[in-house]
């Protein structure tokens, strides 16, 4: 299957508690660039290896988390046609105007059964600052930073994960490459889905609140990569959650730390490539420890509570 | 001018720390090998090292209100990892993964929140 409809996750908004400390952050530590400013106060950012003007947008708040994660749809059309789909298993979509984010065409909204909410748009203008496309180099300029190439996936905790899968798997054409089974019931506790040739493009897990934030990551290009984001941590005295290290779900290479408002961020790099046609792969919760840090075969006491 | 340095004192735990003016508390925590309070964001985003200053003078930087409402905050809760003394400070912790059965060891730690 060629990649149609759903895109890609193309961009997240972010509440943070303070504005200038997480542009700091996102932007001179991880090494993402700053598009630009609007006057209702949200920063927004992209990565050098992205052709879409933004993929980060940071609103400052009271309380942690995220607003909003974005996906990009091939056509205006095919927003027409999730609306019904999205429609037709029972949920609402509201209609958001274009240019409520700057570059950004209309987009649908809908808040899934954990609690969450998604947009699907079409139409986002191309940076000026994108990547070469005649005779590219590899970039413009060095990466700085953490030398991330793009933002990639989120991991989102809510109660009727279920649901939500629901949506993503039958109205917008997702498959799940990857889950986490109760060996009690065999409830799904974790489920990874993807609209494209990834392991994910989006994660949900089982948590006794909605709408919680646990991570979004940041593609890195390789291994050495990752020490090169590990050394700028431990430099700039970045909280750390666990790092680096490996994941047996996807396969990724991956650090988990915080941003300065205690959202979790991740750089990764690697993991197995997906098609459709792929078996499902399966993991038993007993076996959770290895299934989420591969090296470590144990989870920390961390990660799994700690959400925004 | 010499850095302020204050005692840090957890209800139901022996060990103290000693925390800088312009230290959080819940950092310095940590650098002393301790974890009497569990750790969790560090940026006041999670709620898990929330706990009640019952003793002493402090300030705090931003904090979720989902997890500290400003009633609160004015009644002595806060999030260890946004407070900065400005004395000796005692504490109880609240966080929501503070396991009240490991409450009274001395340095416990809070495996399997």
């Amino acid at each position: 299957m060629a990649v149609s409809g759903v895109l890609r996750p193309g961009f997240i908004q972010l509440r943070v508690l303070e504005l200038e400390p997480a542009l700091k952050h996102y932007r001179d530590i991880i090494g993402l660039d700053e598009v630009g400013r609007e006057a209702d106060g949200r920063v927004y950012l992209k990565a050098y290896d992205e052709f879409d003007r933004h993929s980060v947008v940071l609103r400052e708040a009271d309380r942690a988390g995220m607003d909003v994660m974005g996906f990009k749809v091939s056509s205006d059309a095919d927003l027409d046609e999730f609306e019904k789909r999205i429609t037709a298993l029972g949920t609402e979509v509201e209609h958001i105007a274009a240019g409520e984010q700057p570059g950004v065409g209309r987009r649908i909204r809908f808040t899934a059964p954990s609690g969450h909410t998604f947009d699907l748009y079409a139409e986002m203008e191309l940076s000026g600052d994108g990547p070469m496309t005649e005779n590219p180099d590899v970039w413009r300029d060095p990466p700085r930073g953490m030398k991330p190439i793009r933002f990639d996936h989120c991991l989102l905790y809510g109660g009727d994960v279920d649901g939500t899968v629901k949506i993503f798997c039958e109205a917008l054409d997702f498959n799940v490459s990857e889950k986490v089974v109760s060996p009690e019931d065999g409830s799904d506790v974790a489920i990874f889905v993807t609209c494209s040739n990834k392991a994910h493009d989006l994660a949900l897990v089982r948590h006794e609140e909605d709408d919680k934030f646990h991570h979004c990551s940041f593609l890195l290009e390789d291994w050495k990569d990752i020490g090169n984001a590990a050394d700028i941590m431990t430099r700039y005295d970045v909280s750390v959650d666990i790092g680096p290290t490996r994941h047996g779900i996807t396969r990724g290479r991956t650090i988990y730390f915080w941003d300065p408002s205690g959202n979790r961020n991740e750089v990764f790099a690697g993991g197995y490539s997906h098609y459709p046609d792929n078996p499902q792969r399966v993991w038993s919760a007993e076996n959770i420890g290895k299934a989420i840090f591969y090296y470590e075969r144990s989870l920390n006491d961390t990660f799994l509570p700690v959400v925004t | 001018m010499a850095t302020a340095r204050y005692e840090i004192r957890v209800l139901g735990a022996a060990a103290r720390f000693a925390c800088a003016h312009d230290e959080r508390v819940l950092i310095a925590m940590e650098r002393a090998g301790l974890a009497t309070v569990p750790v969790g964001c560090r940026g006041g985003g999670c709620g898990i090292c929330k706990v009640e200053v019952l003793e002493g003078d402090y300030r705090c930087g931003p904090m979720s209100r989902v997890h500290v409402s400003a009633a609160e905050e004015a009644a002595g809760a806060a999030l260890a990892c946004k407070v900065f003394p400005k004395s000796d400070l005692v504490l109880r912790p609240l966080g929501k993964c503070f396991d009240q059965t490991r409450y009274q060891e001395e340095g416990a730690s809070n495996h399997g929140c």
